[in-house]
């Protein structure tokens, strides 16, 4: 149905023309999800962009052929492939709070596109959109029609998006990263939701995606792409069950096993490519001063007993009552010392905000923090130079904006050595901060370049440099592996592991992945809804969880079936 | 990567590059360097010294530009009615103009960066009791907030003090009416800068909040800022002349460019149009310069706008 060619796609801006897509070709027949996979940069949405003729204008298709059935996509005019859009090819994008329009109901919205491809009465065209709602499973629907956006959940909202592009019966639907925005359990649903499309409707899906687990899970056949070119392409069980190509292997390989416990993450690695090896006698540097300052012996324990965080609502009319919100209920845990505990939960279960308690960025209003037995003030109570602010450090989810783009990393690592007086002297603050650097995996001459000079890989052993430059006991890791491509989060995974056993650090592990959790932690915690729901040994919780919700969230995850162990 | 100086990354940079394309910004930048470059130099370039009474003389009055009937070689742009050269007034006018205006922005650049970046960070009562007082300033006219200071400062200080400080006293009513601006572009900054986690890490490690505002935070919202600086110049400008202009301002003695169009004007109907036309349009040229070097930062920080 679909079939491209030897498409290449160039951008061109003031320093010329790159490439970012060459000689791709694929085939997606009637009722076939073919997957596209690639980590950033790999110019996955690049294609889907110029199927939809919507490439941005700086990029043009430089030779290729596109076809749609009968038509040459190419050779359409602006008008032509207007009226192609939407009615042929439609598209879903990442983000359903986004592409809705907020201040129209479902019903104009779903109504307004039909009537833009088709001519017929509204009333027809309601008909046929209350149908459509009812088919992608909305209850109720002739009713919930009447909606707007925001009265649906993000799951829902998705599922709406879906209707939009299905209500002119479309032959070829793309959908970029469409399930990323949700939560597992969201996003198990919208993934039968679209394997059902194309079984019953027959409609072709280019699914776009950087998770490996929803690829292996829906798709009939799958493209590996990097730097633009294509590394493999076939039968998803083919590709992801036997890959050809070391690339394809190597991303496998680096995928967090759901099933076992792995030592190290492997890495994709490209004959060819090679990582810097690391100074030897400069790491020393920084390994023996970290030894120093934190001792033989493992980090401190970290309890929590009863943490309660609530935060304030609007006022429910003039004289009525506010309506908090409870973030935090009640919420005891412990960390042993020296031991990594994973912290899982859904988005909004509290799992930030009590890294945040612990941190003394969110002010509890109940409950008592320790640290070694000796109590942890909150934050309003916790002083500049109380000494746990040198103890606690964290590692953020976005390397993007957890480093200040106006500061040379040279400075960025100093900066603890200087505040906490860890190190009087100047000259040896930097050579330290330049050691540090080594001992995380990066060049020497990074010390003197600005954060956006990085990627977001580095970016983030940046981070955990400066966490460690600190001499931390306690090292709280929010998410710092969400934002990454998932070769780069197995380096950065590898690199926390390494650190952690190396200097015994006790780590409080957050994540939305279990997969990654299982790979981290030694014990670990389940929050919904601010509730605590589940504690205890990691292998003990993967091998039956006993909450049913934590059941449900361990079968719900994607998860890639390892057929044929990759090397 | 090769190793390259300071000199040649600006030179690569996006700025240099978005400005080599944008002919208006590069006519703007031309006349602004000419006019700042003129004032400042002023007393080196400028044909005669029109504070120098004996420079200039009674028989040389009313002469017209060089290019229209009747008009004298030594006199490019023509005299006034006591005969003093229309060209030196014009760069000695826009050297004082331009000196209070740059005075007065950066005196607003510091109250309101420094009040807004407070308001910002520490947020509730601070932030309630300066933008309500950044509200007040800003129902209040410039010229209002200058007669306030004028009066004030007439009525506490003696006479002869009070007209030395005139320079002083516009100089702090314009920089009353400007600092608003500054603030509260900071303070929203601010708003946006503080929750990320850069500022976040810089809280939670314990740092002295003067230092997260000053060393953290700072350095990211000059851009913005940045703008306003431009913009507002040229606001300071012409809020000069308009007070000049109404009398407020400088006096006839000490004339800047609002002062020369003050007297310009009473020339307007008789004929000798230069009087009033060589500085008005003088005035012009360089706000509108000032203002389309703004719009081009602005265009240069805020990618989306392009």
């Amino acid at each position: 149905m679909l079939d491209v060619q030897g498409l290449t796609v160039r951008f061109r801006d003031r320093h010329g023309a790159t490439t970012a897509v060459e000689n791709v070709s694929m085939q997606v027949a009637k009722g076939e999800i073919h997957g596209l996979v690639g980590e950033s940069g790999a110019g996955k949405s690049t294609i889907g962009a110029a199927i939809m003729g919507l490439l941005p204008a700086a990029g043009e298709i430089a030779s290729g052929t596109l076809t749609l059935g009968e038509t040459d996509l190419r050779a359409l005019t602006p008008a032509e492939a207007h009226r192609l859009r939407g009615k042929r090819v439609s598209m879903i994008f990442q983000d359903p709070q986004t592409s809705l329009n907020p201040l129209m109901t479902i019903e104009s919205q779903l109504i307004e596109t039909i009537l833009a491809h088709e001519n017929m009465s509204i009333d027809a065209a309601r008909t046929r959109a209350i149908a459509l709602l009812e088919e992608i499973g909305i209850a109720n629907a002739a009713a919930r029609i009447r909606a707007y956006p925001h009265q649906f959940s993000g799951g829902m909202r998705q599922r709406v998006v879906i209707a939009l592009a299905l209500c002119t019966n479309p032959e070829l639907i793309i959908a970029d990263e469409p399930t990323t925005a949700l939560d597992v359990a969201v996003q198990a649903q919208v993934l039968v939701l679209i394997r059902r499309l194309a079984q019953t409707r027959g409609v072709g899906f280019i699914l776009i995606t950087h998770d490996i687990g929803v690829i292996a899970q829906i798709s009939d056949r799958v493209t590996v792409l990097r730097g633009g070119k294509v590394i493999e392409q076939g039968p998803t069980p083919r590709v992801l069950g036997q890959p050809e190509h070391p690339y394809t292997k190597a991303l496998m390989a680096a995928v967090p096993r759901l099933d076992r416990r792995m030592d190290r993450f492997h890495l994709p690695r490209i004959a060819g490519e090679t990582e810097a090896p690391a100074h030897r006698a400069t790491t020393r540097e920084a390994e023996d001063w970290l030894m120093a300052g934190t001792g033989t012996g493992p980090g401190p324990a970290l309890d929590l007993s009863g943490i309660t965080v609530r935060f304030r609502g609007e006022r429910r009319g003039l004289f009525g009552p506010r309506a908090d919100f409870t973030a935090l209920d009640d919420v005891s845990l412990s960390v042993r010392p020296g031991t990594v505990m994973g912290l899982v939960g859904e988005s909004g279960s509290g799992k930030s905000t009590l890294a945040k308690v612990i941190a003394a960025l969110v002010q509890p209003a109940a409950g008592e923090m320790r640290l070694d037995g000796m109590i942890l003030p909150p934050m309003r109570a916790r002083h500049r130079s109380d000494p746990s602010r040198r103890l606690v450090q964290m590692v953020f989810q976005d390397p993007y904006s957890s480093l200040n783009s106006r500061h040379r990393v040279i400075d960025i690592l100093s900066e603890p050595l200087w505040l906490y007086g860890l190190e009087p002297d100047a000259g040896r603050r930097d050579r330290l901060a330049r050691a540090m650097l080594a001992l995380v995996g990066l060049d020497a001459t990074a010390a003197d370049r600005y954060p956006h000079q990085f990627s977001g890989g580095q970016r983030q052993r940046i981070a955990v440099a400066r966490a460690l430059l600190s001499r931390p006991g306690l090292l709280l890791c929010d998410e710092p592996t969400s934002a990454l491509d998932v070769s780069i989060q197995a380096q950065i995974l590898n690199l926390l592991k390494d650190m952690q056993a190396r200097f015994g650090l006790t780590v409080l592990f957050i994540s939305h992945n279990l997969a990654v959790v299982r790979q981290m932690s030694d014990d670990i915690a389940v929050l919904k809804d601010g509730l605590l729901l589940e504690t205890g040994l990691s292998e003990t919780f993967f091998a039956g969880p006993r909450a049913a919700y934590a059941r449900d969230l361990l079968a719900q995850t994607p998860t890639v079936r390892f057929d044929h162990p990759a090397a | 990567m090769p190793e390259t100086g300071k000199m040649a990354r600006l030179v690569r940079s996006e700025g240099v590059w978005l400005f080599s394309r944008s002919p208006s910004a590069i006519l703007a930048a031309i006349a602004t360097v000419l006019i700042v470059l003129g004032a400042l130099f002023a007393p080196w370039i400028a044909p005669t010294n029109p504070y120098d009474l004996a420079s200039f003389s009674l028989f040389d009055g009313l002469l017209p530009p060089v290019w229209a009937d009747g008009g004298d070689a030594r006199f490019l742009l023509g005299t006034d009615d006591q005969g003093r050269d229309m060209l030196s007034s014009i760069l000695y006018g826009a050297r004082l103009s331009l000196s209070i205006a740059a005075m007065a922005m950066a005196v607003a650049l510091v109250l309101g960066v420094g009040l807004g970046l407070a308001a910002g960070y520490f947020g509730g009562r601070l932030d309630a009791i300066v933008m309500r007082i950044a509200d007040v300033q800003l129902a209040l006219p410039a010229i209002l907030t200058a007669l306030l200071i004028d009066g004030i400062s007439r009525g506490i200080l003696p006479r002869a003090l009070h007209d030395d400080l005139r320079v002083a006293v516009i100089t702090l009513a314009i920089a009353l009416s400007l600092w608003v601006n500054f603030a509260r572009t900071a303070r929203a900054s601010v708003f946006v800068e503080r929750n990320k986690d850069y500022v976040q890490a810089a809280i939670m490690m314990g740092q002295h909040p003067l230092r997260i505002m000053f060393r953290h935070i700072l350095p990211n919202i000059v851009g913005p800022l940045l703008v306003i600086a431009t913009v507002d110049l040229a606001s300071a400008i012409l809020l000069e002349a308009t007070l000049s202009f109404l009398g407020v301002g400088l006096p006839a003695n000490a004339p800047s460019l609002g002062t020369l169009i003050r007297i310009g004007m009473q020339y307007l109907l008789s004929g000798e149009w230069w009087i009033l036309w060589i500085p008005t349009v003088f005035l012009v040229v360089l706000v509108v310069a000032i203002n389309l070097l703004g719009d081009f930062l602005r265009d240069l920080f805020n990618p989306g706008m392009r």
